[in-house]
C-alpha cells in the first residue's frame, strides 16, 4: 500500500462549501504546506475547524472562511493573531467560538460517531448564547443534571502534520505533545497527513519509541513529504518557531501594502519557491 | 531589605489565595500571579503542581525572570488532551487575566462590543467557560478602573456566582471564585449573595480610592484591613529567586 501524494492533489479535494479540520494548536505544529496550498486554489465558503494560529490567519485574511469554529486564534509568543483580529472586528465570517475543551469534545463526538457529548463546559457562559444551536441534554440517570451536548464536528477534510510518516499513512510526533490531530483524522471523511520526512516502516519507532506512533494508517487517506512544512510554526524537535518570520507576519495585519509584498513573496510561489525564500533570508541573531 | 512594594504586596496576596489547595495544578496567566503562586508552592503549599507552559510539570520552581534554573525536574505530561481531563476532573485553581468583571465576578477577557462583530477583539473565550465551571478561579486585574469593574460585563467567558446559582445545586457545583486581587486592593464573594467584597486594600491606598475606581457597589465591612504584608523570607524569595530581573514592577510600576 502506498499513500504518498501531492500537497496539490490532496488539497484540490477540498471544494467551495466543505469543513476543513486543521491539527496542530496555536503556532504549534500546524500544516502550513498544505494551508499555503490551499491559499494558492480559488476554493471558498469554508468553515474551518481549528486551535487556531496563522492557519487561521491566513485563511481569514484570504476571505476563504464562512465561519469559523474555534476555541482560540493565537500565534502563542503574540497572544493576538492581527489577521483573525482584523477579520473579527470586520464582522467578515461567522464567529462560532467554543470554549477549548467544547472543541476537543466535538472532535471526539464526531471519532467515535456519536451525535454530541454532554459536558458541564459552557453552562452559565455566553458561549451558549453566541452559539444558538448548541442544545442542553438532561442525564437519563437519578441526579437529572443539565448539560450542554456538544454536537459532533464531522469534517469532510483533515489536515495534520507530523514529524514522521510511513509510506502506508502510520505517523510519528516526536515533539511534546499530540495536540488533538487523532481526532481531527478520526472526525474527518478524507485525511491528508504532511509530514517531515517518509521513513520505512521498520524506521518508524526508532526515534520517538511505541509512544509516539498515534496516527495509524486507518486514520489517513494520504501522506505528503513537505520538509520544513509546518514553518513557521514550531515544529520540535525538527525545528523551533520561525519567530522573526512571525514577527514579520503579523506586522503585515497593519499595512495593506505590507501584506501584498508579504503575499508576492511568500504565498503567490509554490512551497519549493517558498522553502528557498525562507533558507534566503538574513539569519537574525 | 527595603520596603515591599505594591507589585510585591500583590504577589503575596496571589500567594495566600492557595492556601489550603493542597496537591493541585496551579495554573496562572501573568508575571504577578506565576510569582504569586511560585511562591505559594516555596513556603506553605509545597504539593502545588505547575506546568513549564508546553506539556511538561515541573517539580522544581522556574524563576519568573533571569537566567534559567538548572535542567527541568520533569515530574509528569501534561500535554492538552490531559489537561482537559484535569480540569473537569477539578483539581487545579486557575489565575486568569480579566478585561472586564462584574459584581457577581461575571469574567471577559473575549472581546469588547458585540460577539458577533467587537470592538476590540481580545483574548477570546478561550478555555475561562469550562475553568470556571469545573474548578476554582481566582483573577488578576494589574490596571484596576471602572473600565475593569463595570455594571455588566460586554461578553461573559468566566461564569460569575449569579449565573452559576440560576444553573441550580448540581450543575454549580465545583464552580469557586477565591479572589480578585487587583494592584489596588483583594476583594473576595464572602458575603450572604455572593457579591464582590473588598477584603482588604493595599497600602498605600485607600477604601474610597477603590470605590472610585470601581464601577458598581462593592460590599464592604465596617472595617477593612490592609493586605498582608510579605515576611522578610517572602520578599527575599521574590527578589532573589523568582523575580531577580523585576518583572512583576513592568506589571505593577512603583
Amino acid at each position: 500500500m502506498d499513500k504518498r501524494t501531492t500537497a496539490a492533489e490532496a488539497v484540490a479535494e477540498i471544494q467551495d462549501g466543505m469543513t476543513v479540520g486543521i491539527g496542530g494548536w496555536g503556532s504549534r505544529r500546524k500544516p502550513m504546506a498544505l494551508v499555503r496550498e490551499l491559499l494558492r486554489t480559488q476554493v471558498k465558503d469554508l468553515t474551518v475547524v481549528t486551535y487556531g494560529g496563522p492557519d487561521a490567519g491566513l485563511l481569514c485574511r484570504a476571505g476563504k472562511v464562512k465561519r469559523l469554529i474555534y476555541g482560540f486564534v493565537s500565534l502563542d509568543s503574540i497572544p493576538l493573531e492581527p489577521h483573525f483580529r482584523k477579520a473579527r472586528q470586520a464582522g467578515a465570517f461567522q464567529a462560532s467560538e467554543l470554549d477549548e475543551g467544547m472543541l476537543q469534545w466535538g472532535l471526539y463526538a464526531a471519532a467515535l460517531r456519536l451525535p454530541f457529548l454532554p459536558t458541564r463546559a459552557g453552562l452559565g457562559s455566553d458561549v451558549l448564547r453566541i452559539n444558538p444551536e448548541l442544545r442542553m441534554v438532561t442525564s437519563p440517570y437519578d441526579d437529572g443534571e443539565e448539560l450542554v451536548a456538544v454536537p459532533a464536528l464531522e469534517l469532510d477534510v483533515a489536515l495534520i502534520h507530523m514529524n514522521r510518516a510511513d509510506a502506508r499513512g502510520n505517523g510519528a510526533f516526536l515533539g511534546p505533545d499530540l495536540y488533538f490531530d487523532d481526532l481531527y483524522c478520526m472526525a474527518a471523511k478524507r485525511r491528508f497527513m504532511s509530514c517531515e520526512k517518509i521513513v520505512p516502516t521498520e524506521a518508524l519507532a526508532s526515534e520517538g519509541g511505541a509512544h509516539a506512533l498515534r496516527i495509524r494508517r486507518d486514520m489517513v487517506d494520504g501522506v505528503i513529504e513537505t520538509p520544513n512544512g509546518a514553518h513557521f510554526t514550531e515544529c520540535p524537535p525538527d525545528y523551533g518557531r520561525d519567530e522573526n518570520f512571525q514577527r514579520e507576519y503579523a506586522a503585515t495585519a497593519k499595512d495593506p501594502d505590507a501584506f501584498a509584498a508579504f503575499e508576492a513573496k511568500y504565498l503567490a510561489v509554490d512551497e519549493d519557491e517558498y522553502q528557498a525564500r525562507v533558507r534566503e533570508r538574513e539569519p537574525v541573531k | 531589605m527595603s520596603e515591599a512594594t505594591r507589585a510585591e504586596f500583590c504577589a503575596v496576596a496571589v500567594a495566600d489565595a492557595f492556601r489550603g489547595d493542597g496537591e493541585r495544578l496551579a495554573s496562572c496567566f501573568g508575571s504577578i500571579p506565576a510569582i504569586g503562586a511560585k511562591l505559594a508552592k516555596l513556603t506553605f503549599e509545597p504539593d502545588l503542581m505547575m506546568t513549564d507552559g508546553v506539556a511538561y510539570l515541573r517539580d522544581d520552581v522556574a524563576p519568573v525572570s533571569g537566567a534559567p534554573t538548572d535542567e527541568a525536574v520533569v515530574e509528569s505530561w501534561l500535554p492538552f488532551r490531559s489537561v482537559f481531563d484535569l480540569l473537569w476532573n477539578g483539581r487545579r485553581h486557575v489565575v486568569m487575566t480579566a478585561s472586564q468583571i462584574d459584581r457577581y465576578g461575571n469574567h471577559n477577557f473575549a472581546c469588547i462590543g458585540a460577539h458577533e462583530k467587537p470592538k476590540a477583539q481580545l483574548l477570546g473565550m478561550r478555555g475561562a467557560p469550562g475553568n470556571t465551571i469545573s474548578h476554582t478561579t481566582s483573577y488578576w486585574v494589574p490596571n484596576h478602573s471602572a473600565k475593569v469593574f463595570v455594571p455588566e460585563v460586554d461578553v461573559v467567558s468566566g461564569v460569575g456566582y449569579d449565573r452559576a446559582r440560576a444553573l441550580g445545586p448540581e450543575a454549580s457545583r465545583f464552580h469557586e471564585i477565591r479572589r480578585v486581587v487587583s494592584n489596588l486592593g483583594v476583594f473576595d464573594f464572602e458575603t450572604d449573595d455572593q457579591r464582590m467584597r473588598l477584603r482588604s486594600v493595599h497600602p498605600g491606598t485607600t477604601v474610597d480610592e477603590v470605590v472610585a475606581q470601581t464601577g458598581f457597589e462593592l460590599a464592604i465591612d465596617e472595617a477593612v484591613p490592609e493586605t498582608r504584608a510579605p515576611t522578610a523570607d517572602e520578599l527575599a524569595i521574590i527578589r532573589e529567586q523568582l523575580d531577580p530581573r523585576d518583572a512583576r514592577s513592568r506589571e505593577v510600576p512603583h
